[in-house]
């Protein structure tokens, strides 16, 4: 499988003429193909393939980044691109450098049954599968919908610092979503498996219980009640609610931001920014999660990282460039969508550390408050540290007891506040799988935690 | 012929009698400046192709549907996604309703949406206009301590769709944006503000104006504070009147009724909002900078009155959803690119405006709160649903003028009774980006969760 995307003495030229401009240059090349398959109303719609190949170059010249891209892997057009991107980075003189790269670090993607060598016959059985077990859940399921996607990336990325590593990354994601309807309208229920596998993770028995899961949900929600609005105690069940790290402090934690001045954990390092409950990690290590890399997008390992260590925070998130600059090693989370876009500060897979409390317990020792199931997306403002959640599936607990479903609806907090109200995190840990979107770039990631309780939280529903 | 014809025309050619052929093609350049304390941060100026191939098959219950698509014109990069197309169409179901597009003699409208702007103005002029805007917040306000990201970016697209059945649409645009974000401080604690202007060409930019209004909108939210818990009157800017329109839009596709996912199915003809609201769906407007000649199948483009004084008249349809609803297309297919099928969407929303200023509103409302950001739309907004809750700043709105700034508060409602609770419609529309225009929309009751 390793056939090599562009040989090494090419690489060597591109990198001399790019770095005969600046202090520094990078080619990033990329060969992606993904397909997917999609089932909907009972019909298998489409079979899609598609294949991306190309190759970015960026130069550094002082403060500035210069970037260009192209599709044409030719030394030609990798030249090109180099000009380019030189060009446009301002840089001076134009000599050539001499870049001599070492053996090339190879890694490989652990899947056992690799996206190319599936029958597509055996996709579309676990689509129907899937939409007839969601349909046996009850006649008041009018919709399902059911899509696998998977893709094989390989890519290697090769710097003026003697970077010189390439990975293949193989994905596999599956997801049911459905619609109930009953006398109150209609309701949804959505559950997704993705993980940084091949398709062995994915079985009739596997994909039954998402379509059981999304149907049960939508059809739970047939029931709900407006979500109250105010100030309540959260319990977030495990692995619905990693999300909540992800937005409350994650994405203020990148040192992007941090750089930048535009996070209110800017200069807080040795503080305490979260209940001594909280033990924050991002590692990109984590083999086969959704946000696991064995190197990350410019080369560096990918490594378990401790951002808030029993409340206090240690550390920041790195991506190569910046931690250059500061002189310090990066921490593995320079991450980019494609070939096509400049690597950011991006999280992994971000977890809480599972603490001592028994989730059940939390729940007992809750008078009124809500539970939740599973959360759906988030959004933050770094500078601020305002954020919300959605949550997609949740209950009121009454008097220690979990009750009546509710509707949709995000809650809000700010971020060192939100983290200081953790009361109780329990031994339950699980992951769940997610899309990042930061500056127009999207990457996969995984969030965790255990089952946890906010002492307090603004829901925001409509009910008094 | 053009490049994009020739190679349209390489895989149209390889079109058998037993199979219709759809490809769209398309090519692009982009430059994207972004600029930090005086200098440029980042620049980038790319160019990419690609190519989207779906390929149908005729049977005895219905057609078939296969697709593929690849990231450049390579002439190998092409025949392996017409093969991996044809090998995926024995997959789908038979679906007696999937058809193509045949041309149905609609003329599109004269829209010339490409300004020789983009490419004429000199890459200097680009950088310098960034940093002009980084310049002119970052001196506009003592208060202002930072800007986060100042950039101006611009693309200019070609694409050609062309079918074995007689479609062959052209299609051609530019665009150019310049957007800021501020961080304003009163020592205490920081506020963000962020400001837009978008164009066809650089000439087009609003320098001035994205300046200020990312000034303004991060200043006067300094010192906010979180209101209490009430039911009322929101009051949303054109901004995030144009979010929550296009939130509508999705509601009013033919596919998501004709799927069951809209909550507008099943209610043709019916009252489903205030008789204020009028919408209508024109990309041959060329006010909108989504306006089109053509649809994502080929088709002209053309207007559609979806909501009429408060009734639901049309939704939008492409070329399959209609039939599957025994109707006829709306010239609405969408598609996201060389690698999206069509599907039937709103392109260009706008609300009929109404006579009133922004000011006259507020005195109208008089107690209310005035929402100028919003976020966890995708987490807290269900389209089929239709709950609607979202994380908003703004200002509280007493005796009819804007009062003291609120943060960390949401505001729900459903969508159903949004549309019905809208109480004045802004004579302000304001063209934006993406797929909806916006003007000052109040809309009574919602419920505000604070402290």
């Amino acid at each position: 499988m390793a056939i090599p995307l562009v040989d090494t003495d090419v690489l060597e030229r591109v990198l001399g003429v790019a770095g005969g401009y600046g202090e520094f240059a990078e080619v990033f090349v990329e060969d992606r193909q993904t397909s997917s398959a999609s089932l909907d109303q009972g019909r298998v719609e489409e079979l899609s393939n598609g294949r991306d190949r190309g190759a970015g170059v960026r130069v550094v010249v002082g403060e500035t980044t210069g970037f260009a891209h192209t599709a044409d892997l030719t030394e030609k057009g990798l030249l090109a691109a180099a000009q380019a991107a030189a060009t446009i980075a301002r840089g001076g003189g134009g000599g050539v450098r001499q870049v001599a790269l070492a053996t090339l670090e190879s890694h490989h993607s652990s899947a056992r049954i690799f996206p190319h060598d599936v029958d597509k016959a055996a996709k579309v059985e676990l689509l129907r599968v899937a939409n007839d077990i969601a349909r046996s859940e009850g006649g008041q399921i009018s919709q399902v919908q059911v899509g696998l996607g998977d893709s094989s990336r390989h890519f290697v990325v090769a710097n003026t610092d003697g970077v010189f590593a390439s990975d293949l990354q193989v994905r596999t994601r599956f997801a049911v979503s459905c619609v109930a309807s009953g006398d109150g309208g209609m309701q949804t229920g959505y559950k997704p498996l993705a993980a940084t596998r091949g398709f062995e993770m994915l079985s009739p028995d596997v994909v039954a219980d998402l379509a059981r899961g999304a149907a049960r949900q939508a059809l739970t929600k047939l029931q709900a009640r407006p979500a109250p609005s105010g100030e309540l105690p959260v319990v977030l069940a495990g692995g619905s609610g990693g999300i909540l790290f992800h937005e409350a402090c994650g994405h203020g934690l990148e040192a992007d931001a941090i750089l930048k001045e535009a996070s209110v954990y800017a200069h807080r390092v040795g503080q305490q920014v979260a209940s001594p409950l909280v033990t924050l990690v991002d590692d990109g290590s984590l083999s086969g999660e959704w946000g696991y890399g064995a190197i990350d997008d410019e080369g560096q390992r990918g490594t378990r990282n401790v951002l808030i260590d029993e409340g206090i925070l240690t550390d920041y998130m790195w991506d190569f460039l910046r931690a250059r600059r500061e002189g310090r090693a990066s921490s593995g989370n320079g991450r980019r969508q494609s070939y096509q876009h400049l690597p950011m500060v991006r999280m992994t897979n971000t977890y809480l550390m599972p603490g001592t409390d028994d989730a059940a317990e939390i729940v007992a020792q809750t008078p009124y408050g809500i539970y939740v199931a599973q959360l759906g997306g988030g959004q933050v403002n770094t500078a601020t540290g305002d954020f919300v959640f959605g949550m997609t599936e949740a209950y009121l607990i009454e008097d220690g007891v979990i009750t009546a479903p509710l509707r949709d609806c995000n809650l809000i907090g700010n971020g060192p506040e939100t983290l200081s109200r953790v009361d109780a995190v329990a031994s339950d840990f699980s992951m769940t799988p997610g899309t990042c979107g930061k500056n127009g770039q999207s990457v996969p990631v995984g969030t965790g935690q255990a089952t946890m309780r906010l002492s307090g939280v603004t829901i925001g529903g409509t009910a008094s | 012929m053009s490049e994009l014809e020739d190679v349209a025309r390489r895989v149209l050619d390889a079109a058998s009698d037993q199979e219709e052929i759809e490809v769209f093609v398309s090519r692009g350049v982009e430059t994207d400046v972004e600029v930090y304390q005086g200098s440029i941060e980042r620049l980038t100026t790319a160019s990419s192709a690609g190519v989207g191939i779906r390929i149908l098959r005729a049977g005895a219950g219905g057609a078939q549907v296969g697709t593929a698509w690849a990231g450049s014109w390579d002439v190998d990069a092409v025949s392996d996604a017409l093969a991996q197309a044809r090998d995926n169409v024995r997959f789908a179901s038979e679906d007696e309703y999937l058809v193509f597009a045949r041309p149905d003699g609609v003329a599109p409208a004269a829209l010339d949406l490409w300004d020789e702007g983009v490419a004429a103005t000199p890459l200097d002029d680009k950088v310098a206009m960034a940093l002009e805007l980084e310049r002119i917040v970052r001196a506009g306000d003592a208060r202002i301590r930072q800007v986060e990201n100042a950039s101006y970016g611009d693309y200019a697209v070609e694409a050609l769709l062309a079918s074995s059945v007689g479609v062959s649409a052209s299609m051609a645009r530019t665009g150019a944006f310049l957007s800021v974000e501020a961080i304003a401080s009163d020592g205490a604690s920081d506020q963000t503000g962020y400001g837009l202007s978008a164009g066809r060409a650089p000439r087009d930019l609003d320098l001035e104006r994205a300046a200020r209004d990312a000034i303004t909108r991060s200043t006067r939210m300094l010192g906010a504070t979180r209101p209490s818990t009430r039911r009322t009157s929101v009051v949303f800017d054109p901004r995030t009147a144009a979010t929550v329109l296009a939130i509508i839009g999705g509601a009013l596709s033919g596919e998501a009724v004709v799927r069951g996912r809209s909550f507008f199915a099943g209610r043709m003809g019916e009252r489903v909002a205030s008789p204020l609201v009028s919408v209508i769906d024109d990309p041959t407007d060329a006010r909108h900078f989504a306006a089109s000649r053509y649809d994502g199948e080929g088709l002209a483009c053309r207007r559609n009155v979806l909501i009429d004084s408060g009734d639901l008249r049309a939704f939008v349809y492409d070329t399959v959803s209609a039939r599957r609803a025994g109707t006829s297309s709306t010239g609405s297919a969408v598609r996201g690119g060389i690698a999206g099928s069509p599907s039937a969407g709103v392109r260009a929303l706008v609300m009929s405006p109404g006579t009133q200023s922004q000011d006259e509103i507020f005195a109208a409302v008089g107690e209310g709160l005035y929402v100028d950001s919003l976020t966890g739309v995708h987490s807290g907004v269900n389209p089929i649903s239709g709950d609607f809750s979202v994380g908003v700043t703004g200002l509280m709105i007493r005796d009819g003028q804007l009062a003291e700034p609120v943060r960390e508060v949401t505001v729900a409602s459903t969508l159903q009774r949004m549309l019905l609770d809208v109480s004045h419609v802004g004579g302000d529309v304001t063209w934006l980006p993406g797929v909806a225009a916006g003007q000052t929309l109040a809309i009574g009751d919602l419920a505000v969760s604070g402290s």
